[in-house]
């Protein structure tokens, strides 16, 4: 299967990177196929096939990294009406290879760590289809070509999302989250939608490459540009739960945790930000754009993180933290640094996905979610809190470690691009990301044990553990592909041969030190909150009421919605729902009605009696005579 | 005397066909409401050969004057006489089963 890599065939595999995307749709298929049949070979199928798309990537990053080519492309012609051409084909470029290691790798480990953590559950055949499935639609989006491709695999990687968030369809809540993820983004696809045709009907095409070179000559007006873009945003908003779109994925966590880790912190959630670093030729035409995202970025970002002070279950608290980060990215991209928001959103794929199994882990060693009920689990579970505390460590910009490094290129990018105001924002939620994480750790790992039964918690088997340890590995040294004092790498590798202005970080080193400053800082007040309990048990709780309650509901995000949309359409579907039962059904009752009646009347005339029938042909008879002599013969 | 040229004796062809819609008409209310089956099966001959009569009288004073309406009168009149003969075969089997030849009695296919 792996090819020996010669000197001269430097783009064999490139060439079969289609084949990247179709392995795990062909597990999907199998496994959907086969079901029951291949419960017990469900987890070797499913990884094993997306084994091979990982090494394949791999190949591909390594084939790429070799060519000068910023770009390899194949379209093959799929439907065309006159001179409209619809291709469809894959695209290998920077962003894309990277993308593609980091989806398929993401999805290698949670299969392998979903072996012991699902267990023995009679469903398990269904649970690596629906991943498989999950992992073609994404890996399918970042090697698509033009938007046409891509949106289709955007929404692919919405019904995975869907199948996988209600995969214990039997709880309510779980079915009410899926519904209302599925929802959610969908708000967010019709802008993308839009957007797209708005491209379309301006530049006559789908494909990247053709919209970008249409619009950099002056053609087009900047107010559609600009219309375009915020558009297509908007389904960058829904799909990466950015505010005002984010409920969905608090509730999200109603899926199996892997499902958390491979879906609502590594893959699917950055697809929004994926989406808006591929279109970032467009993104940059627009001032107003720009200005949006950064806006809603650093608002998300803060929110967000001021929620995740206030929640006591554990996968809650790294949901809100997903979604603060990807606030980060957000601010990123529109403060013109491109790398920043790549880099992060690399290490954030491999410590959040990292948080999440060790998550995990804990759930499935003590079998809780409420960090109230745990405590002390360094002494019981002692591996998992290893990586966990590397992961926490690398969330809340640790120095040295990769969250760090990446976290404070942003920083840097948006003191860089002359937003001071909102820099300052930026480190006050930096130092927040710190003190939240950190008092989920100290609440889990550190103090005294609050459940019920010490005796029954348990470390976590190698099937799970292995693939943290791989995550934490590189949660420490990834960062080290892009920073300041070693090389950026990363950096120039993805800015080659891209026309768009990127921010410049130069002699800014001493947002460094502040950012890790603010991080440590805030590590520091964790520490003396939770684990020296400086104010109590419940500090936060107990002596700010009103402002935890509204941390901790969301801001009542939640409940405005309930109250506005649900129950207005509610209120416009109950009228409809009268008018439909009653009048429009009402007609159908009365033409039933004569049609058994009619029916009852007219089955009297089959009386059985011969002379009557034949009397009725001699009418028939007369009828015709008499017909005939009028029109003279003929009719 | 010589002969004497006969003006408006020779019947017109309209006497014929007269004749022949009488004997229908007359044929088609009787098996209309004649109760008895025997009586509607004569009643049917007498359909029958007014349409004989009509055949003949065409094949002399029709537009085209040939044989064939004499002819065609030989088949219906084989078809009657075989007609008749399955009727009758019929009604004997019916009266053995139900003891009445009503045509009334006859009403199976009656809508239940």
């Amino acid at each position: 299967m792996r090819s020996i890599q010669k000197e001269g065939d430097y783009d064999k595999m490139l060439t079969f990177s289609w084949l990247i995307p179709l392995l795990p749709l062909l597990s999907f298929i199998i496994l959907i196929l086969f079901q029951k049949r291949l419960a017990k070979s469900a987890y070797l199928i499913g990884s094993g096939l997306t084994f091979i798309s990982f090494v394949m990537s791999v190949f591909v990053l390594t084939e790429f990294l070799q060519t000068d080519q910023t770009s390899f492309k194949t379209n093959i012609p799929w439907y065309s009406i006159g001179d409209f051409n619809l291709n469809v084909g894959y695209e290998i470029n920077a962003l894309n290879a990277l993308m593609l290691v980091i989806v398929s790798l993401v999805s290698l480990l949670i299969q392998v760590y979903s072996k012991s953590y699902m267990g023995e559950d009679v469903r398990i055949h269904t649970y690596y289809a629906y991943l498989g499935l999950f992992t073609f639609s994404m890996l399918g989006l970042v090697i698509s070509p033009n938007l046409l491709q891509l949106y289709i695999f955007w929404e692919l990687v919405g019904l995975g999302s869907f199948l996988l968030i209600g995969y214990y369809y039997r709880k309510e809540s779980a079915k009410q989250a899926a519904k209302k993820a599925f929802l959610m983004t969908r708000i967010g696809d019709i802008g993308f939608l839009l957007g797209m045709i708005l491209l379309f009907w301006q530049t006559g095409s789908f494909e990247l490459a053709d919209i970008f070179a249409k619009i950099s000559s002056p053609g087009i007006s900047s107010e559609i540009l600009t219309a375009s873009a915020i558009l297509i945003f908007i389904g960058a908003v829904g799909k990466s739960a950015q505010f005002p779109l984010h409920t969905w994925l608090p509730d999200a966590m109603e899926g199996p945790t892997p499902v958390s880790a491979l879906i609502h912190a590594a893959t699917m959630v950055a697809a929004g930000v994926y989406l808006m670093a591929a279109l970032y030729p467009l993104i940059t035409l627009s001032e107003t754009t720009l200005t949006l995202i950064t806006i809603i970025g650093i608002t998300t970002a803060f929110l967000a993180a001021t929620m995740a002070m206030a929640q006591t279950d554990i996968k809650r608290v790294l949901a809100y933290s997903t979604v603060s980060q990807l606030g980060f990215m957000m601010l990123a991209l529109g403060t013109f640094s491109y790398v920043a928001a790549i880099f992060h959103l690399l290490t954030h794929a491999f410590f959040k996905a990292l948080l999440f199994l060790a998550a995990g882990s804990v759930i499935h060693g003590t079998g809780t979610q409420n960090i109230n009920e745990m405590g002390n689990l360094k002494t019981l579970m002692p591996k998992t809190r290893i990586v966990f505390l590397i992961g926490t460590m690398a969330i809340s910009g640790v120095p040295l470690l990769s969250g760090f490094f990446s976290k404070d290129e942003i920083l840097m990018s948006v003191y860089g691009n002359g937003n001071h105001i909102l820099f300052w924002v930026a480190i006050f939620t930096s130092f927040l990301t710190a003190m939240y994480m950190f008092r989920l750790y100290f609440k889990v790992f550190g103090g005294k044990f609050q459940g019920t039964s010490e005796q029954n918690v348990f470390e976590s088997p190698n099937t799970m553990l292995i693939p943290m340890y791989v995550l934490a590995f590189l949660a420490i040294v990834i960062g080290y592909v892009n920073t300041h004092w070693f090389g950026t790498f990363l950096g120039d590798w993805l800015l080659a041969g891209q026309t768009f202005h990127e921010v410049s970080t130069k002699g800014l080193d001493w947002v460094l030190y502040f950012g890790a400053g603010a991080s440590l800082l805030g590590i520091l007040f964790a520490y003396l909150l939770y684990s020296k309990n400086l104010g109590g048990d419940h500090p936060f709780e107990t002596n700010f009421p009103p402002i935890y309650s509204t941390f901790h509901h969301g801001y009542y995000i939640d409940s405005l919605y309930h109250w506005t949309f649900i129950k207005g359409t509610d209120l416009l579907g109950k009228p409809l729902q009268l008018i439909d039962r009653y009048i429009i059904e009402g007609i159908i009752e009365v033409i039933q009605w004569i049609t058994t009646r009619g029916s009852k009347y007219l089955a009297k005339l089959h009386n059985g009696q011969t002379q009557f029938y034949a009397f009725f042909v001699v009418i028939g008879l007369v009828i015709l005579l008499t017909l005939s002599l009028w029109t003279g013969g003929y009719f | 005397m010589g002969k004497k040229d006969v003006i408006g004796l020779t019947v017109p062809l309209s006497g014929y066909l007269t004749v022949a819609l009488i004997l229908f008409c007359i044929g088609l209310y009787g098996a209309l409401t004649k109760k008895n089956t025997i009586l509607i099966l004569i009643c049917v001959e007498l359909m029958l050969n007014a349409v004989n009569l009509n055949f003949v009288a065409f094949s002399k004073y029709g537009i085209n004057p040939n044989i064939d309406g004499q002819i065609f009168t030989l088949f219906t009149m084989a078809v009657a006489a075989a007609e008749v003969a399955v009727g009758i075969a019929i009604l004997i089997a019916f009266y053995k089963n139900r003891k009445t030849i009503q045509i009334q009695q006859m009403n199976s296919l009656k809508e239940k």
